[in-house]
């Protein structure tokens, strides 16, 4: 019986958690009352999803391992998430805490990344780790909403007026070019292919190409070419705004250790 | 969280079944571009702790309402009837249990 090895488990797990964790930004501030829960929605499946990845690594770790110390006591250095998930919801070249929220940003960066995880998910449900495609199957059915959710924005932004089209552009031409992130596996991907229990995501291209393809078609707006940047956060080797985010969302749980409410 | 977009969205109403058989409830309403974005949202406000296996959603401005103020021509006639209520009358003992 094949196991994904731990570093894949917190690959996943960290993706899951730091997009979460942006997510839930806008708890509070969202456009309108109703997006407001429709995000923070979102935000907890993806925390849901990393709480149950994390207690799986933890376990097959052993040593004392926990959900809480896996989240909250690694350093950016350790996270395996890719840099798309960690930049801030607004677009490039702003300064960082008194930058407006973009929701364009967020929803695009959230239909890129959805869009790989229902392959992901997919993929891996059928995986021999039987752990893990437990897992899978519970994300996938929320990974679909995810994506449903964002492209449904996406073409109402894309197709919409003149400002939101322009917006959305220019978040899909901030974000685009991190996705190329997805495509060339780390060690930590190379062994967990290895291992059987994995799903090797450059198999998943085209179909990711195909969401894309037909979902900006939809909302009229163009793909943008990339090409030279490799982003390195699943290495480990990240953006500045990782630690940032980081900082917000351990900092409560590391001045005060072990703290129950 | 006011935005102007509130005033160009329309309000939809939403009704919710919660389980197989069980006749849609109304549950409340709010505010979406269109039909299928109303029935994303109506997920998203209304079925967060299980409540529901069925969702519809129906435009407030598709619904014709009775005015407050003809409250009394419109149902204060009703209240001296009682013989429309079947526990008005009595049930002879062959008929049995009906």
């Amino acid at each position: 019986m094949s196991k994904a090895p731990v570093e894949y488990l917190l690959h996943l797990a960290d993706n899951a958690v730091v997009l979460g964790q942006r997510d839930a930004e806008w708890c509070g501030h969202g456009p309108i009352l109703e997006e407001d829960l429709a995000l923070a929605n979102v935000s907890l499946d993806l925390i849901g999803q990393a709480r149950l990845l994390y207690q799986l690594a933890a376990a097959r770790m052993g040593n004392g391992a926990t959900e809480d110390a896996l989240a909250y006591f690694r350093d950016d250095k350790d996270f395996l998430n890719y840099t798309l998930v960690e930049l801030p919801n607004h677009g490039a070249l702003v300064g960082y805490a008194a930058a407006d929220r973009d929701y364009a940003t967020t929803i695009v960066r959230n239909f890129l990344y959805s869009a790989l995880m229902v392959l992901v998910w997919d993929a891996l449900q059928k995986s021999p780790d039987s752990d893990l495609a437990a897992i899978a199957a519970k994300s996938l059915k929320e990974a679909r909403y995810h994506l449903h959710h964002a492209a449904d924005w996406l073409v109402k932004f894309g197709d919409g007026t003149e400002e939101s089209h322009a917006r959305a552009q220019a978040a899909l031409d901030h974000l685009f070019r991190y996705t190329e992130e997805f495509w060339t596996p780390s060690a930590v991907e190379d062994a967990a292919i290895a291992s059987g229990a994995a799903v090797d995501v450059r198999t998943l291209r085209a179909a990711w190409d195909a969401i894309v393809a037909d979902t900006l078609a939809e909302a009229t707006l163009k793909r943008p070419e990339v090409r030279g940047y490799i982003p390195e956060g699943k290495h480990g080797r990240h953006s500045e705004h990782l630690s940032y985010l980081l900082g917000e969302m351990q900092g409560l749980a590391r001045a005060h250790p072990g703290a129950t409410w | 969280m006011n935005t102007p977009a509130l005033k160009d969205w329309p309000l939809w109403e939403v009704f919710v079944r919660s389980k197989q058989g069980l006749e849609h409830k109304h549950c409340g309403s709010l505010h979406a571009a269109d039909a299928a974005q109303a029935l994303h949202m109506a997920r998203d406000v209304y079925t967060r702790r299980q409540e529901g296996v069925s969702i519809w959603v129906v435009p407030s401005a598709a619904i014709t309402a009775s005015n407050p103020d003809d409250k009394g021509e419109l149902f204060d006639p009703a209240a001296d009837k009682i013989y429309r209520h079947p526990t008005f009358y009595e049930i002879p003992e062959e008929v049995g249990h009906m």
